[in-house]
């Protein structure tokens, strides 16, 4: 296609310019609200606290990122997060894993019913009350379970492990089958490893939903122990934002608050959480491209 | 033969077995849900357990058009719904359109950097969003403060308590979010065009936009359509989470969308068994969509999207 030489006119011309200036505005807009804020946990607390940092970080100091874990639930919020991530994703990606692996098998009681009433449940749900006032008669308000139990067997996952399963030599598991070896073997000794690259996948995804997951958060947990990043930073925000309304309706001007360079302010606060939340989540994603796009891939294909 | 036949039906059943735990798990966290519909059905007010609230029938649907304030509350609140979601119905070919030409690029490494640049925000939550959107527009946030340093304002703008577009903004942040995502597939559906077609096209002396009408867009053209039928199919489902993280006393009239409103019905304000008559015609409503487009798409394409 490159090869072909192209028929160069006055429009064609333009067309490039428009998509590079186009293209190069999108991107920045994408990327600079990261780059902002960052240059913002690392300036002077008050400078920044009057949005005069904007293109490079004014009085570096690092002293934000110490004085952060002070803030009282911020380390147990952390925490939270971090083990619903880690538990969660084991069991969605174990549980696709076996799932995706055992409906391949023609060898079970109903397959083809267990399978619909598997798949089915991505086309409906019952509605965010109606799953609350279920997850609270079963128990699971102020409940770290909660987090984790409705997670665990993903259609959509399932899906994807199927499709690579079923895409892999059948001859495989007869010769294990052969060899004496059972369904629970062959999947330990052969499908997991066989199906790593999928399994990346899911993880991947699984990680990302579990790290970024609010709303059960906010439906089912009061209990400040329980609370997540996201849910602790939305707290953040609100508070900074109520506290800075008040302050405008009141003096309706400059809502510049004098103070250190490394004092902490709402603003201070709210960033460097922010980074914080977002940090993982900018260091997995461009390692981990490849997978993300290959499971959007695969699903497109089979919707 | 008998016991060959005994221990394949065996097999089958520990099989089963296996799977039972998982089947188990859907069933109560997808399918119990549905049965807490029953809760539309009774005069729920808790901490009154469901088993000793009245039975009240259909009392909850007809209450929603009793009164002209409250007609006029869920007409606004639908008026949301279809604004936001008929927006992104409207744009929805931006996404094939940032492929297109995104493909017609021939700087390699700029392509990539804008490929994986683009779809970071897809991946931070709307918590973030919304820590962003702070950042940028609040009263002391980057707008302002630049706007201040130009001299160009004495007092901040108050945008995020703005109340005449929210429908627009909403649209955007979602566009911002999602933009770079979305045009993964079709950037991956292009990829797979067969690389004749733009011969023969260039030998006919085609121009770029020609090729792009003529075989570039045709191509891609089913993909969008599966696209938009699901798309058509979720009109009635916004989420929750972008638009309680945005919503404020100020925007609230504009940025309840049914999601919303059911989450602030309840939780807000208590009144559980309205919320869920809501909840429950919104999701046959959504069924019978879903089935509508797909079935649509059977007639025009010879295939169903589900």
């Amino acid at each position: 296609m490159t090869a072909l030489r192209r028929s160069t006119d006055v429009t064609d011309i333009i067309i490039t310019i428009l998509t590079y200036v186009l293209f190069s505005a999108f991107t920045f807009i994408c990327v600079y609200p990261f780059y902002y804020i960052i240059i913002n946990t690392i300036s002077a607390n008050d400078i920044s606290a009057r949005g005069e940092v904007i293109f490079w970080p004014k009085q570096v100091h690092f002293q934000n990122y110490i004085d952060i874990f002070k803030v009282p639930g911020l380390w147990n919020a952390l925490m939270i997060s971090i083990s619903r991530t880690v538990l969660g994703t084991t069991l969605t990606v174990g549980a696709s894993a076996f799932l995706g692996y055992m409906f391949t098998k023609d060898k079970i009681w109903m397959r083809k019913f267990w399978y619909r009433f598997t798949i089915i449940t991505m086309f409906f749900n019952a509605g965010i009350i109606p799953w609350y006032l279920t997850m609270k008669t079963l128990g699971l308000t102020n409940n770290f379970l909660a987090y984790i139990l409705p997670t665990i067997v993903a259609p959509f996952y399932i899906i994807l492990v199927k499709t690579f399963v079923e895409s892999t030599p059948k001859e495989l598991q007869q010769a294990a089958t052969i060899d004496g070896a059972g369904t629970l073997m062959i999947f330990w000794r052969i499908m997991l490893p066989i199906c790593k690259p999928i399994l990346a996948t899911v993880a991947i995804f699984s990680a990302v939903d579990q790290w970024n997951a609010f709303q059960d958060t906010l439906l089912l947990v009061t209990d400040s122990n329980l609370y997540s990043l996201q849910f602790i930073l939305y707290n953040y925000i609100k508070q900074a934002s109520s506290l800075s309304t008040l302050v405008n309706l009141q003096n309706a001007g400059s809502t510049a608050i004098a103070s250190l360079a490394t004092e902490q302010t709402t603003t201070s606060i709210r960033m460097t959480v922010t980074i914080i939340v977002v940090a993982p989540i900018m260091f997995v994603y461009p390692i981990f491209q490849r997978f993300f796009v290959k499971g959007i891939m695969i699903g497109a294909v089979k919707g | 033969m008998r016991t060959k036949r005994r221990s394949l039906k065996n097999e089958s059943a520990i099989h089963f077995l296996y799977i039972l735990p998982f089947l188990i798990l859907l069933a109560i966290f997808a399918y119990l849900p549905l049965y807490g519909w029953i809760y539309a059905f009774f005069d729920y007010k808790p901490p009154i357990p469901l088993s000793r609230s009245p039975f009240v029938g259909f009392k909850w649907f007809a209450s929603l058009v009793e009164t002209q304030v409250k007609i006029d509350q869920l007409i606004q609140v639908i008026k949301n719904t279809f604004g936001i979601s008929g927006l992104m119905l409207m744009f929805s070919w931006l996404p094939m359109i940032f492929a297109i030409f995104l493909n017609e690029i021939r700087a390699v490494r700029f392509r990539k950097a804008v490929q994986t640049l683009t779809t970071l925000p897809n991946f931070i939550s709307w918590v973030l969003v919304y820590s962003i959107a702070f950042a940028m527009f609040s009263s002391e946030g980057m707008v302002n403060g630049l706007l201040r340093q130009l001299g160009a304002i004495d007092s901040p703008i108050l945008f995020l308590q703005d109340s005449s577009h929210v429908w627009l903004t909403m649209w955007m942040w979602i566009t911002w979010k999602s933009l770079g995502w979305s045009a993964i597939m079709y950037i991956a559906a292009i990829t797979s065009i067969d690389e004749s077609l733009y011969e023969a096209a260039y030998v006919d002396g085609a121009t770029r936009m020609q090729v792009i009408w003529h075989v570039t867009l045709p191509s891609l053209l089913p993909t969008y359509f599966v696209l938009l039928v699901l798309q058509v199919a979720n009109f009635l489902n916004n989420g929750l989470e972008q638009y309680f993280v945005f919503q404020n006393a100020f925007n609230k009239e504009y940025i309840q969308v049914l999601d919303l409103y059911v989450y602030n019905l309840a939780i807000g304000g208590g009144s559980y068994s309205v919320s869920v008559a809501i909840s429950m015609m919104k999701s046959l409503i959504s069924v019978a969509l879903l089935f509508s487009v797909n079935q649509l798409s059977k007639w025009l394409r010879g295939e169903g999207v589900v």
